[in-house]
């Protein structure tokens, strides 16, 4: 906001100057007034400003309603992220300061409080959103608007905004891996399980159809979709373990969201389902949602992320040092999506005070090639396809609710906005640096299909 | 991974003495290069090591795949030795795996601890189901013979035919040699020798089994790859049945969670006429209360765990009915006679209720523990049934019999129903209709505080727990008959077979929309549902 402003000043201030410099002697006296004028507006714009010392982050998390399970403590991170900055001294010299505003896990929602915070709060960058479907409802604003988002969940590509950069992982980034792990530990037989929204169908698509490429039978595949919250899983365990009396080594992927994998994991240990007879690797179940959970029976289930919270490394424990000092409650948890905040958060810092300024389209072009230390002890940057890179890691669920990575990827992988393995995406890039600036280029046919979606 | 440990445990404390001495004896240094080996070349470097430890056959070994299992193996990255790292005195230590003897300190950075993955997991299972064929315990024996059906070694044949042969106890005979066959059929025996193991092996009939022969008759065609065709096929028919008898079951057990939900507003709905949204919220105060006592119970008095759902149930039927009570009386009882309003009013008190609980308890999921007795599984031929849910079941009808009594036996139920019958002459006649309704009220709410107290073992202890609960309730009573409770019992238990044999055809997700639209049409056809209460007092 004071950017904006003193910018206009400032411009306000040259014409004034300039009009003076050109006019005729006989006008001059009204030039003085002009510039006086000038003067005047400036040296009162300039008492607004100090007041007005911030740089606004707008926080666009659901705190109530469903999502809140998951979108309270990303709220919590940014809050501790931009206090800490603030011990730092700030941003370009001023202080930053957090807009939060409660979409109430209302899609519509998402985007009226997206135009709020864009309009009326003049926020620089936003950092917000969990489900796929609240990203594609603020999408058109943060276009129209010309706003930042930073989106920090995993979620099932197809997608690259010239507004939106992704801090979590794409398909390629978290599922492909944990497929190429259990393909390696000998399993032949997949129920890729989830529940019934964009994020789980995508990824399944993909996955069938890498599957398939690699060689794997129609009948050696078992989807399975299931409503939101699902609590009933007696006879689709039951189907899971007759699937896996085929005499193949079978596992269970699972794209199960939120609320419905506690009774998931729950009659699996009740049915006796083990890790070692039928792996489950899941990529929506982090520490947060094995909190409420006795993780004893569910030993050696898998997860795939980007970040663990046991990852030994010293930028992690100072992480969860900072968090639980900051929660003021020593046993809570950090997850994958917290992670992919504290780097989109570094990297926007690191990209204002390379721009110098918070104006949106600097920003954007300074954004790519960024690169900041990750928690996992490596360097995160930011591509041309508004996705960062990542590690990629699998960890088994240990009892005290904790995963030890048995897997990584030996060094970073790329995000891929749009997948290989599907027939719509496979000739499609994104590259937002000029003089491409599009979010889907066909390779084929040499044409930039403009709409982002 | 439990009986694993148990049976582990059980067999070193049988092993401690025979151990002790034998350990002096044995030449540790032996045994040391393979256990620092089991620190080389990542899990398939390890799973060697496992292999060649389960080898020497040597009791000694026990406990280091019991701390490898537990995490407590590190590699000493200076020399790369596997060492014991342990608290002592505020400060970690090395300790020798094999000696005990104390290495000397180490930093937190100075060692790398040895993971172990599933293969691992099962790797260890077998090298100690191995070690443990001949332990005293007929249990673990049993255990040991099951992980070695499932690791199916040729590797073991002798040792399993020696072992069976040996054995006393039939039972764990029976199942030794199973695993005898087992490995007999992933061996390169003769062919007669390998169609009497599949014999052996299909007399088991269950799942286990059926994955082992699936696996032969995959493999190169002949007479045994025939004959385990024809077992698996056979098996597969048997299982068939146990397959309908097991829907029927989760049918069942599903019904019984829709009658728990559903019987609350029963009353308030089909008694009183009250459209109250904000049921499944009393639901969920149930199942908070329950967390509630649970965390006490854990602080203050652990030993009483196993009660704490007795506990609760009370508890919650006062706080739910209490919340409930205070609700009829501040809001409900100025909108009798207006749906409208009351289906607004409630909502917007379910929507204060969620947002309370959710301040005050935290966004996240609550762990509610399950008892000991309301944990594990039970089999019926090879129908397998969880305690949780046949206690739930059994449970659900306790609550319907209760409700049944109250409202024929007592006096309280006997004006209950008299108000619902017929208002003004119930007034007239001097019974206090508002306190009456506030009663109702308060006895539907505390109802489906129970409820919540038992979906809490099954479900998520959320803020948002009781909002998947309330469309599947009203489905349930309007099915079942408004005003009746044999209605709501056979509604709840016919949606839940219904919905469970279609699950499997249909999905989950489809199946939720043709039972719907099943329900939809039902109505049109009944609109007073399946036990419609006839006479007058219908019609005012």
């Amino acid at each position: 906001m004071t950017l904006r402003h003193r910018e206009a000043a400032t411009s306000f201030a040259e014409t004034a100057t300039r009009a003076v410099a050109a006019l005729p002697a006989s006008v001059l006296r009204a030039g003085r007034v002009l510039g006086l004028a000038a003067g005047l507006a400036a040296a009162g714009l300039s008492a607004a400003s100090a007041q007005d010392e911030t740089i606004k982050v707008g926080v666009l998390h659901s705190l109530s309603g469903t999502m809140a399970i998951s979108e309270t403590t990303l709220k919590d991170v940014m809050l501790m992220l931009i206090e800490e900055q603030n011990k730092k001294g700030g941003l370009l010299g001023k202080k930053l300061e957090a807009v939060v505003v409660d979409p109430a896990s209302d899609w519509p929602r998402f985007a009226e409080l997206a135009r709020k915070l864009l309009t009326e709060d003049k926020v620089a960058a936003t950092f917000g959103c969990w489900t796929s479907v609240s990203r594609k409802s603020v999408l058109p604003v943060f276009e129209e608007l010309n706003g930042i988002l930073f989106y920090p969940v995993q979620y099932e590509g197809e997608e690259s905004s010239k507004n939106i950069f992704y801090t979590g992982a794409a398909p390629n980034q978290q599922a492909i891996p944990a497929v190429d792990y259990l393909a390696a530990e000998g399993v032949e037989r997949w129920v890729l399980a989830g529940t019934d929204y964009v994020y789980p169908r995508t990824t399944n698509k993909i996955l069938e159809a890498y599957l398939k490429a690699q060689g794997v039978a129609d009948e050696d595949i078992m989807i399975n979709y299931t409503p939101f919250g699902h609590s009933d899983w007696q006879n689709i365990v039951a189907d899971i373990k007759k699937f896996g009396s085929a005499g193949k080594k079978t596992a269970v992927v699972s794209t199960i969201n939120g609320d419905a994998n506690v009774p998931f994991y729950k009659e699996l240990a009740n049915q006796g389902i083990k890790a070692t007879d039928i792996p489950v690797v899941a990529f929506s179940v982090g520490e947060e949602e094995l909190a409420g959970l006795d993780t004893q029976p569910l030993l050696g289930h898998l997860a795939a992320w980007n970040y663990f919270m046991s990852v030994d490394t010293p930028e992690n424990e100072e992480f969860i040092k900072t968090w639980q000092a900051f929660i003021k409650n020593d046993k809570r948890v950090t997850n994958d999506p917290m992670e992919a905040h504290v780097i989109g958060f570094n990297m926007w810092v690191a990209a204002v005070e390379k721009a110098g300024t918070t104006e949106p389209d600097a920003v954007i072009d300074a954004m790519i090639g960024v690169a900041v230390p990750n928690l996992s002890g490596g360097l995160s940057a930011m591509m041309p396809n508004h996705h960062i890179t990542k590690p990629v890691l699998i960890g088994e669920i240990q009892g005290d609710g904790q995963f030890d990575v048995v897997w990584e990827t030996s060094g970073l992988v790329v995000g891929d906005e749009w997948s290989d393995f599907l027939p719509d995406s496979k000739d499609l890039i994104s590259d937002w640096r000029a003089p491409m600036k599009c979010g889907n280029f066909n390779v084929a046919t040499g044409k930039c299909g403009g709409a982002t979606q | 991974m439990f009986t694993f440990r148990k049976a582990l445990t059980t067999l070193l404390v049988m092993l401690a003495l025979v151990a002790a001495p034998a350990m002096a004896q044995t030449p540790t240094d032996t045994l040391r290069p393979l256990v620092d080996a089991l620190g080389q070349g990542g899990f398939d470097g390890a799973e060697k090591a496992i292999a060649a430890l389960a080898a020497t056959g040597d009791p000694a070994v026990l406990p280091i795949f019991e701390a490898l299992t537990a995490g407590d193996l590190n590699v000493r990255k200076a020399d790369k030795r596997v060492v014991l790292v342990r608290e002592e005195g505020g400060a970690d230590v090395a300790v020798d795996p094999l000696t005990g003897a104390v290495l000397g300190p180490v930093g937190r950075r100075d060692t790398d601890r040895l993971r172990v993955n599933n293969r691992l997991r099962s790797a260890i299972a077998a090298a100690v189901a191995g070690l443990s064929l001949r332990a005293s315990d007929p249990q673990v024996r049993i255990t040991s013979a099951e992980s070695m059906f499932k690791a199916a070694d040729p590797a073991m044949v002798p040792a399993l035919a020696a072992a069976a042969a040996d054995e006393e106890n039939a039972a764990v005979r029976a199942r030794l040699e199973q695993a005898l066959a087992a490995s007999v059929l992933r061996s390169d025996a003769s062919d007669d020798e390998k169609i009497a193991a599949i014999g052996v092996v299909a007399a088991r009939g269950d799942r286990d089994a059926l994955s082992l022969l699936n696996n032969i008759a995959s493999g190169t065609p002949g007479p045994v790859q025939q004959a385990a065709a024809d077992a698996a096929a056979g098996i597969e028919s048997s299982l068939a049945v146990w397959g309908a008898a097991q829907n029927v079951w989760y049918g069942v057990s599903l019904g019984s969670v829709l009658l728990l939900a559903a019987i609350g507003l029963a009353i308030t709905f089909g008694v009183m006429g009250v459209i109250n949204m904000a049921h499944g919220e009393m639901v969920m105060i149930g199942a908070y209360t329950t967390f509630v006592v649970q965390e006490i119970i854990r602080t203050s008095f652990p030993g009483l765990f196993d009660w704490s759902l007795a506990i609760a149930l009370p508890l919650a039927f006062c706080v739910s009915g209490l919340v409930g009570i205070a609700i009829e009386r501040s809001v409900i009882r100025w909108l009798y006679g207006r749906p409208l309003e009351t289906l607004l009013a409630t909502w917007g008190i379910s929507l204060i209720l969620q947002q309370a609980v959710r301040t005050a308890f935290g966004p996240s999921n609550r762990e509610v523990g399950n008892p000991s007795w309301m944990s594990g599984s039970f089999e019926i031929g090879q129908l397998s049934i969880t305690y949780g849910r046949l206690w739930i079941v059994v449970f659900s009808l306790c609550v319907f019999a209760a409700l049944m009594l109250l409202m024929r036996y007592t006096p309280f139920g006997l004006q209950m129903r008299a108000v619902t019958q017929n208002r003004r002459m119930a007034s007239v006649m001097g019974i206090r209709t508002p306190w009456v309704d506030a009663m109702t009220f308060g006895l539907g709410s505390g109802i489906a505080g129970i409820a919540g107290v038992a979906l809490s073992q099954i479900d998520n202890v959320s803020p948002n727990l009781g909002q998947s609960y309330i469309i599947d309730s009203f489905m349930v009573v309007v099915f079942g008959g408004v005003g009746n409770l044999w209605g709501t019992l056979v509604g709840a238990l016919t949606l839940g077979v219904v919905n469970k044999f279609l699950e499997p055809y249909a999905g989950a997700v489809l199946g939720k929309i043709l039972v719907l639209v099943f329900i939809i049409l039902f109505i049109q056809k009944r609109p007073r549902g399946l036990f419609a209460l006839k006479g007058r007092a219908v019609e005012a």
